[in-house]
C-alpha cells in the first residue's frame, strides 16, 4: 500500500491507502474522494480527473505522456507547471505521501 | 428522484441532481448486480487481463453515503405509472417519484442464424459478458469476430494480444463505417492484417456450425472459418421499452430533446436509450459516454427546472492496440478533406468539410488535434480546407487563435 492525500475543491483532506498498480484516479473514486468526474474511465480522452501535485515526492512523480500533455492543455480548470490528470500516474512507493489538490472545476 | 438504470449516465445524473441542489432522496435502480462501473476498458483492459472488475467501479460505497444516493442493484424496474408519478418493480411495489430520468441503456443485437444457440457465440455489453470472455480467451486458440465496429475490433485487438488467431467478419466493405471515413477504415485494415488479424470485408455471415454442442466454424460468403470462440459485435438496441409502455414518444430510442427533456415534462432520459430530435426533424442517436454524461447533467438540470443545451460536437474515441482513435463531429456525407501529419508514420488527422462547413475530424496518435479541433467545432469556427491545406498548419495553434 502507498499512503497518497487527496485535498477536495472544498478543502477537506482524504488520506488514502492506494494499491500498488492502480492507477491514483482509480484510488479516489473509488474510496468517495469529491471532486473527480474521470468520464472516459482512465482512457486519458476526457481530462475530468485534473490535479495539482504536490509534497516532496512530486519530484518521483514519472513525467507526462505526450498524450497527457496535449489533454492537459484543455483543463478547465488554471493549467499549472504541476497540472496532471491523476489517471496517468500509478500508485507505486516512489510517490509515498504524494498530495494531490484536486482542481476547483472539472468540465 | 427515481432514476432507472445504474450505468455510467445514471449515476452521473444521481450525481448532477446533488450538484444542482436538489436534497431530497434519490433512488437509482440498477438492473444488474454490479454498482456502476466504466464500460470502455471492457473490450480492453478487462478482456486482457490488464485490470479487474474492481479497477471499473466508477464510485466507491462511500460516495454513495455521502451524496445520500440510494444505489438499488438487481433490481428491475418493470412498469412506469405516469398518471400516478410512481415506478413499479419486479417484485410488484411501487415507488413514488417528483422527477424520473430513464437511462435504461441499450442491449447488444444479436444475428438469428442457424447455429447461433451453440455454446462459444457471445456478445459483449456488460461486465458479466466481458468477464465470460476474458474467461474464454484463456483456451481460445481462434476467435471470430463478426462485425468490424469498435466493439468488434477492439476485441479482436485484445485477441490478438493475448496470441489467439483472429478473423474479422464484416458485411460492409469497410471497418467502422458508421463512424469515421473510408480512408481511416482503410487505415485500420492495414493496422489489423499487419498485427495478424485476417480481415474479411464485404463478408456476409449466414450461420454457425458445430460438435457437440458447441461452436467450430462460421459460415460466411466467403466460406467457413473455423473458431472456437465468436464474439459477436454487431451494434445495440435502444432499450425504451419502458418508455415505450408508457406512452413516451420512442423512435429507435426515447425521444429527448437538446435539454434531455422526453415528450412528458417530468421525465428526462439520457445516454444509449435516447435518440435526439433536431431542428430539421430527425433524429440522432449517439451511443458514448460524452453523450451520457452531458444528457444526465441537461436532465438534471430540467429537473430542478433549468435549461442546460447540450449541443456540443459529438466525440468518441477507440483504443486498439496501442494506436488511439480519436473523432470529434459527424464527418458523414462530407465532400472535402484536408491530412495532416503522416498516416505512414502511424499519426495523423483528417479534417472534413461538407458543403463549406467544418464538420469533423478523426485523429489517429494526435491528441493534441483531436482537443483543438474539439473547441473549434464547438464554437463554429469557419475553418477553411485552403487554410488546413497551407504549409506548416497546425490545429492546435488554430485553436488557441480563436
Amino acid at each position: 500500500m502507498v499512503k497518497v492525500v487527496f485535498i477536495e475543491p472544498t478543502g477537506g483532506e482524504v488520506e488514502l491507502d492506494a494499491t500498488e498498480g492502480w492507477s491514483l484516479m482509480q484510488v479516489a473514486t473509488s474510496q468517495g474522494v469529491d471532486g473527480i468526474d474521470a468520464e472516459c474511465g482512465g482512457s486519458c480522452a476526457c481530462a475530468t480527473c485534473h490535479c495539482y501535485v504536490e509534497g516532496e515526492a512530486a519530484d518521483q512523480v514519472p513525467a507526462p505522456s505526450e498524450a497527457e500533455l496535449a489533454m492537459l492543455e484543455h483543463v478547465v480548470a488554471e493549467r499549472r507547471s504541476n497540472s496532471r490528470l491523476c489517471c496517468q500516474i500509478k500508485a507505486t512507493p516512489m510517490i509515498e505521501g504524494l498530495i494531490l489538490r484536486v482542481a476547483e472545476t472539472q468540465s | 428522484m427515481v432514476i432507472v438504470g445504474a450505468g455510467q449516465g445514471g449515476l452521473q445524473l444521481a450525481e448532477s441532481l446533488r450538484s444542482e441542489g436538489w436534497t431530497g432522496p434519490i433512488r437509482l435502480f440498477g438492473e444488474e448486480k454490479h454498482a456502476p462501473y466504466h464500460r470502455p476498458p471492457l473490450s480492453k483492459a478487462l478482456v486482457c487481463g490488464d485490470q479487474t472488475a474492481d479497477h471499473l467501479v466508477i464510485r466507491g460505497p462511500e460516495f454513495f453515503a455521502k451524496k445520500g444516493i440510494d444505489l438499488v442493484t438487481g433490481t428491475r424496474v418493470v412498469a412506469i405509472d405516469r398518471a400516478a408519478r410512481e415506478v413499479e418493480l419486479a417484485d410488484g411495489s411501487r415507488v413514488p417519484y417528483a422527477g424520473l430520468g430513464l437511462a435504461t441503456g441499450s442491449r447488444a443485437r444479436t444475428l438469428p442464424l442457424p447455429g447461433a444457440d451453440l455454446d462459444g457465440i457471445l456478445v459483449l455489453r456488460s461486465l458479466d459478458d466481458a468477464l465470460a470472455i476474458k474467461d474464454r480467451l484463456e483456451t481460445a486458440r481462434s476467435v471470430a469476430v463478426v462485425g468490424g465496429g469498435f466493439i468488434g475490433l477492439e476485441v479482436a485487438s485484445s485477441a490478438r494480444k493475448l496470441g489467439c488467431e483472429v478473423t474479422v467478419i464484416e458485411a460492409l466493405p469497410r471497418l467502422m463505417a458508421r463512424a469515421v471515413s473510408e480512408a481511416v477504415s482503410a487505415w485500420y485494415a492495414d493496422l489489423h492484417t499487419d498485427h495478424g488479424v485476417r480481415v474479411l470485408l464485404a463478408t456476409g455471415v449466414t450461420g454457425y456450425t458445430g460438435a457437440d454442442g458447441r461452436v467450430t466454424a462460421v459460415e460466411t460468403s466467403a466460406g467457413p472459418i473455423a473458431a472456437d470462440l465468436v464474439i459477436v459485435g454487431v451494434g445495440v438496441i435502444p432499450d425504451d421499452d419502458l418508455a415505450r409502455a408508457c406512452g413516451l414518444d420512442c423512435d429507435r430510442g426515447v425521444i429527448v430533446d437538446d435539454c434531455a427533456r422526453t415528450s412528458d415534462p417530468e421525465i428526462v432520459a439520457l445516454g444509449d436509450c435516447t435518440a435526439r430530435r433536431l431542428p430539421d426533424g430527425s433524429t440522432l442517436r449517439l451511443e458514448s459516454v460524452q453523450n451520457a454524461i452531458e444528457q444526465a447533467k441537461s436532465g438534471a438540470a430540467w429537473l430542478m427546472g433549468k435549461e442546460r443545451l447540450f449541443t456540443a460536437a459529438p466525440w468518441f474515441w477507440s483504443d486498439q492496440y496501442d494506436v488511439k482513435l480519436q473523432m470529434v463531429g459527424l464527418s458523414t456525407g462530407h465532400d472535402r478533406s484536408v491530412t495532416l501529419g503522416s498516416p505512414e508514420e502511424g499519426r495523423f488527422s483528417i479534417l472534413y468539410w461538407r458543403k463549406g462547413t467544418f464538420v469533423a475530424v478523426d485523429s489517429i496518435a494526435r491528441p493534441a488535434d483531436h482537443m483543438a479541433a474539439r473547441r473549434l467545432l464547438d464554437r463554429g469556427a469557419a475553418l477553411t480546407p485552403e487554410e488546413a491545406a497551407e504549409p506548416g498548419f497546425d490545429l492546435a495553434a488554430r485553436a488557441r487563435a480563436g
